[in-house]
């Protein structure tokens, strides 16, 4: 996995509340096999009129926000179904952080596994944020994962919070499953505990 | 010993090993795979050499691409990227070793059908499937979520997932439901009460009268629409209910085993002074017939009820609110009664098993769909199926103008050929009416199988309290 340390980039403001997993990538890019080449379809139903040509009016079309590697968005980003397609879309494109005052649970672990850093600052913060990312291009935040803190444009520094295995696994780039593999006698002991306790799982 | 929720004593007995700041390996009992999110796990496996450890506890079946169509064995039915979507999972099965029920099997469905209905979820289990819905099998008393790709990597690889235990949140449903009201009023009226990030953290455990009253069926169509509410899972304790439906199933425990299983099973209850971190109580008399207005789950209302005004609402659900309502081509004060619809459609995880083809067909014997209508039917699996068929349920839709179509996941994603088209508008008995979710530009009013029968026969969104 690619790490995250500290990024200094431009930030697209995405005001709406409950993103869902749909409008982040629909349901006809699911039927890859692949996990790469998706950013092209991101926010694809915002993003794209029904012939395929860009909506001018949405935010990552505007000439400002296309180099954009942050987001700013609303209450309960990434809610609805599991699809690991849409942290590979956002990563594709180019977004490694998004910053919201809560994110659906699925899709903030999946984030962790692709090397994009989610965000939940409280909503004060974030309005300061939107606010920061509609200044566009120029104004450039700078997101630090090893001091937790997000800078605006304006040097304003916002604290926040992450799991410390999460945090670890993110700066270094590791892989879960090579982690837990190295656990693989705890695991081989605690199948032998059920066969016994639990013989009929 | 301290007391302890459901929650805490399925989780204490899964982890393997846990760490000074909290994050645990928790072992998973039963992994279901599907074809949309498990190829690139399994080709992750490939490129590492590593194999699956437990293919014995790994059950695949597809169900999101499938067509829901007669001769749909066929792999010419399938546009390409769904057929070798689906042949992945052929292959994948086949060279993994794990137990599959392909297509032309009769116990093809949708993957939390079929593993109930097989035994594979039994009570005190960890579940998980590259699903949100997998919520779905909370109803056996069982830990069971949702995951993504690289999840489902990590539980294929290693049969454990890394964790960190959410908070315990008590949703109490007190009193008899009225008549009309069903399971999915009641999971709706949780989501309409909290919010859909209300669960977000939590693990949600269903209880009270009005969840004990409820078959196996309708406690999974509650705990399926925990991930509406934000929840990590859904939980409902086991009781006699539950070892009545598990009794006999082909993977439930047999003889000796089922003994045994049944005395740890019956511990498997809240103790009464377990500590909740939120408490939710709605009594179940209050609870009406529901339908959504918006393009969240929980912009519910009773069928009753008036189109909200957006500026009724406040931070960013104005705007939501005001998006909402022209996506769906409402007004405010527009009664719901009044919403005509163009399209029924009947299935999915939430509501596509039997008792759900009887409720519907209660509501349709001896009617016809209105003119015009497109209505389709869609059982949870190919068992379902056979016994609706069995039953006289299918001839009451086919005579009342249903299409009776095959199992799958169908209209209530719409990866497959069942879609809406731009503007139709469908009462549907699934879980999501996101934009786009069940087409481009369609309209969803989610609502339980009665009153999606109701809304066949009259052409608009319909009180089935007039019908019964």
């Amino acid at each position: 996995m690619e790490k995250f340390e500290k990024l200094t980039g431009i930030a697209a403001p995405l005001p709406l509340v409950n993103i869902d997993t749909d409008m982040i990538i629909p349901k006809q890019f699911l039927k890859t096999i692949k996990r790469s080449g998706l950013g092209v379809s991101l926010f694809q139903e915002m993003r794209y009129d029904r012939q395929g040509n860009e909506n001018p009016d949405f935010v990552l079309n505007k000439p400002q926000y296309r180099e954009a590697e942050i987001l700013v968005t609303g209450d309960n980003f990434g809610c609805g179904s599991s699809r690991e397609h849409a942290p590979w879309a956002l990563k594709d494109f180019g977004i490694r952080t998004v910053i919201a005052t809560s994110f659906a649970d699925i899709f903030y672990n999946n984030c962790f596994k692709n090397g994009i850093l989610p965000i939940i600052l409280p909503q004060e913060a974030v309005d300061v944020l939107m606010q920061d990312a509609e200044k566009g291009s120029n104004a450039r935040m700078i997101v630090d994962l090893e001091a937790q803190t997000v800078t605006s444009s304006d040097g304003e520094v916002f604290p926040f919070e992450v799991d410390s295995f999460k945090k670890h696994c993110l700066l270094n780039g590791l892989d879960d499953i090579g982690l837990t593999l190295e656990k693989a006698s705890s695991i081989d002991a605690f199948e032998t505990g059920i066969a016994q306790a639990r013989p009929w799982v | 010993m301290s007391p302890k929720t459901l929650y805490d004593k399925i989780w204490d007995a899964h982890v393997v090993q846990q760490d000074e700041d909290g994050t645990c390996l928790l072992y998973i009992d039963r992994h279901l795979v599907h074809e949309v999110t498990s190829p690139q796990a399994f080709e992750g496996l490939r490129m590492a050499g590593r194999k699956v450890h437990a293919p014995d506890r790994t059950i695949a079946v597809p169900d999101h691409n499938v067509p829901t169509t007669a001769g749909r064995e066929n792999p010419d039915q399938m546009p390409e990227d769904s057929r070798i979507q689906v042949a992945a999972l052929d292959q994948n099965a086949r060279d993994f070793g794990i137990h599959y029920y392909p297509v032309d099997d009769i116990r093809q469905g949708i993957v939390h059908i079929v593993g109930p209905e097989q035994g594979w979820t039994l009570p005190g289990m960890t579940v998980v499937c590259g699903d949100s819905h997998t919520a779905t099998h909370g109803a056996f008393g069982a830990l069971a979520h949702g995951i993504g790709t690289s999840e489902v990597e990590h539980v294929l690889a290693t049969q454990t997932l890394i964790q960190k235990k959410s908070k315990n949140m008590k949703v109490e449903i007190t009193g008899k439901l009225r008549p009309g009201v069903t399971a999915k009023d009641i999971t709706l009226s949780v989501i309409g009460a909290t919010g859909t990030a209300g669960g977000t953290g939590y693990v949600i455990e269903y209880c009270g009268e009005a969840i004990r009253d409820l078959s196996m069926e309708g406690r999974m169509t509650v705990c399926n629409m925990a991930i509406e509410g934000g929840a990590r899972a859904g939980l409902i304790a086991p009781d006699e209910t539950t070892f009545e439906y598990v009794r006999g199933r082909p993977h439930a425990p047999k003889g000796a085993q089922w003994e045994a299983a049944l005395d740890w099973w019956k511990t498997l209850y809240s103790d009464d002074d377990a500590h909740w971190d939120k408490v939710v109580t709605i009594k179940g008399e209050d609870i009406a017939p529901l339908v959504t207005w918006g393009t969240s789950p929980e912009d519910v209302l009773p069928i009753t009820g008036e189109v909200p005004d957006p500026a009724s609402f406040s931070g960013g659900k104005v705007e939501a609110a005001r998006r909402s309502l022209e996506y769906m081509g409402l007004t405010p004060g527009q009664k719901l009664s009044d919403i005509e619809v163009d399209t029924v459609f009947i299935g999915s995880c939430t509501n596509g098993r039997i008792e759900d083809l009887r409720a519907a067909a209660a509501i349709l014997k001896g009617k016809k769909v209105k003119d015009g209508m497109r209505a389709m039917v869609v059982p949870g699996s190919g068992l379902v199926r056979a016994q609706a068929e069995e039953e006289g349920l299918a001839d009451i839709f086919r005579e009342a103008g249903f299409e009776w179509r095959m199992a799958g996941c169908s209209m209530c994603l719409a990866m497959n050929p069942d879609q809406l088209s731009e503007g139709e508008r469908c009462a549907s008995t699934s879980n999501r009416n996101f934009e786009g979710r069940q087409g481009y530009k369609g309209r969803t009013h989610l609502v339980s199988p009665a009153m999606a029968a109701a809304a066949a026969v009259t052409g608009k969104l319909t009180d089935v309290r007039e019908m019964i």
